[in-house]
């Protein structure tokens, strides 16, 4: 079984603050991650390399620096790497981002393409449907867990508000996949060491087949009009009392607003 | 493109058993704001099997034409499907704005649509405006909630966005509103349909929806034990109220992920909000800070929390939770 699985290099949101005076976003010193729900996909990958024999690729559209989470893939498992990178690629939202990766997909064979349900900089969710469009395969996403029946049928579990659904897909096909799904295992020593002797292709756009005016800015329906941090809104009261008072004013409240 | 020949605010409206979920009201009652400002029509999309008396519900809260597909095909959601009734809709009448409730289905289908339709989709959106020039502007959190970003579609449409339930308001359901039902007869390419459903299972958790409540008790890492949540659930009780969590509580098995307020949680503006033991992480608030009134207890004195709280009490929330409880019972 051929699986190539989709990441994403995040800055680790969790860390990032604001700046209460500028009002501006503090990324400095914020540590790049690979993103959580990418890692979960790639565990998921690895698993089923360990049931069933797969041969797994990574593959992360970027800057070059994302070459490192393609070498945390190496070191968890992952047998080939795929840097896609390109000044013609920046500025891509969500669709030209899918238009790029799904070109290079479009060069490899596999039975299964796992990607991350979403990153946490951006949250939208998108892309991995977005790809499975452009490359005419069936989607599964949200997967909490997957198996394979050893030939061509893969069974699906997706989270859903109420529960979950079961679902039947041939291969191939795309799923997304939740961070919760699995606990990704740790790079192995020797992984890590070998890591780094493992080749990294780097992949252009002049090595994908893909119309410029579908890449990077220019191939992108969308624009950002402006962004702003969060005005924040004027502190209330503070009260620093005892518990029996502190109740009083509590209750108080709650009768000023008719809510006892 | 012509821009021009694009017109007309369009809904898709997402039921579920039958069931109209209520993100798509949600998504009438802004729709219905948009559609003014623009002067044109609101129009539900309802797709399923045997689905046609929700139309009466849809125009009394906002639409102006009920566009239904009924058929068995559609009883159920799945992707192609619903990909292929939504893309032929939109190429027979080309609409300029494209809403979808940010669920796993409308975040499963947005994207698979616009990557057919080749045109932009903004994902889960909390605002959602009409600019001078006529042009939708979307309104989404980014970077975990740090940051705010405005997103237009220019020279592509339909302009598409997600937008996340329990933001928008539904408008109270008025049964002398008019409007009108539209059959539409989708033409299915069923070689297309791969993925085959096996089963849908609800999970005996309590059905609750947290983003419906008036009043939430909310309780965080302060809360600390199984007894903290016990009294919570106290508090909740005698004041009618639901009970919501940070991610540290469900993290920590407290309570189930259903319950979860913030930016990988719900978004919540009850009347109340209660926030015990909470510090006020930024992707918290931002689930949260819209509520009407904010009472936060905390025994941290500089927790961001007492940034967006009304009333602040800096104290220790295993006293103060009890003592509550017992003067709101007498």
């Amino acid at each position: 079984m051929n699986i190539v699985v989709c990441i994403k290099q995040v800055p680790n949101t969790t860390e990032i603050k604001i700046n209460p005076a500028t009002g501006t976003l503090i990324r400095d010193g914020v540590a790049s991650i690979m993103n959580p729900d990418d890692k979960g996909g790639l565990e998921m990958a690895l698993e089923l390399k360990d049931r069933f024999g797969a041969h797994v690729t990574s593959i992360t559209m970027g800057p070059p620096q994302a070459e490192a989470i393609l070498r945390e893939a190496f070191a968890m498992g992952a047998d080939r790497a795929i840097l896609l990178t390109d000044r013609k690629f920046a500025g891509a939202d969500t669709l030209a981002t899918s238009n790029a990766l799904a070109g290079a997909l479009k060069k490899l064979s596999f039975d299964l393409l796992i990607t991350g349900r979403q990153a946490i900089d951006g949250d939208t969710a998108q892309v991995g449907p977005q790809i499975a469009e452009h490359l005419d395969l069936p989607q599964v996403s949200y997967l909490e867990s997957i198996d394979f029946d050893g030939k061509r049928t893969f069974t699906a579990k997706k989270a859903t508000e109420e529960g979950y659904q079961i679902l039947e897909v041939d291969a191939p096909c795309v799923v997304t996949v939740l961070s919760s799904a699995n606990s990704p295992r740790y790079m192995s020593v020797r992984g890590i060491v070998e890591a780094y002797d493992k080749n990294v292709e780097t992949w252009g756009a002049a090595d994908i087949d893909v119309d410029e005016t579908k890449l990077g800015l220019k191939g992108s329906p969308t624009r950002v009009f402006k962004a702003f941090t969060r005005g924040t809104k004027a502190p209330g009261e503070v009260y620093e009392v005892e518990a029996e008072e502190a109740v009083g004013i509590i209750i108080k409240k709650l009768k000023e607003k008719f809510i006892v | 493109m012509d821009k021009t020949q694009y017109n007309g605010v369009y809904v898709f409206i997402e039921q579920r058993e039958g069931k109209v979920q209520q993100v798509s009201l949600e998504l009438l009652g802004k729709a219905r704001d948009l559609a003014s400002s623009l002067n044109e029509k609101v129009y539900a999309i309802l797709l399923g099997s045997a689905i046609s008396e929700a139309a009466p519900l849809l125009i009394s809260c906002g639409a102006d034409v009920v566009i239904l597909a009924d058929n068995p095909i559609l009883s159920d959601y799945s992707t192609e499907a619903y990909t292929q009734a939504i893309c032929q809709l939109c190429h027979e009448r080309k609409p300029s704005i494209l809403m979808i409730g940010a669920t796993t289905i409308g975040r499963d289908l947005g994207p698979r649509i616009s990557a057919r339709l080749e045109t932009g989709l903004t994902a889960d959106c909390t605002r959602l405006e009409v600019s001078e020039e006529g042009e939708l502007l979307m309104t989404r959190p980014a970077f975990g909630g740090n940051l705010m970003a405005t997103i237009v579609c220019k020279e592509h449409r339909p302009q598409m966005s997600t937008v996340r339930p329990g933001v928008m308001k539904a408008l109270s359901p008025d049964p002398t509103r008019q409007g009108s039902v539209e059959v539409f007869a989708p033409r299915f390419d069923t070689a297309k349909f791969r993925v085959k459903l096996v089963k849908t299972v609800k999970e005996k958790k309590e059905l609750v929806d947290i983003t419906q409540a008036k009043i939430l008790i909310s309780g965080g890492r302060g809360i600390g034990s199984k007894d903290g949540f016990e009294q919570l659930n106290n508090l909740a009780q005698t004041m009618n109220a639901q009970v919501s969590a940070s991610r540290a509580m469900v993290d920590a098995g407290f309570v189930g992920h259903d319950r979860q307020v913030g930016q990988t949680g719900k978004t919540v503006r009850p009347d109340l909000y209660f926030a015990f033991g909470i510090s006020g992480a930024i992707q918290h608030l931002a689930g949260m800070e819209e509520s009407e009134l904010i009472i936060a207890v905390n025994k941290d004195k500089c927790a961001p929390i007492f940034q967006v709280a009304d009333l602040g009490i800096v104290g220790d929330v295993k006293k103060i939770i009890p003592l509550l409880n017992d003067r709101l019972k007498k």
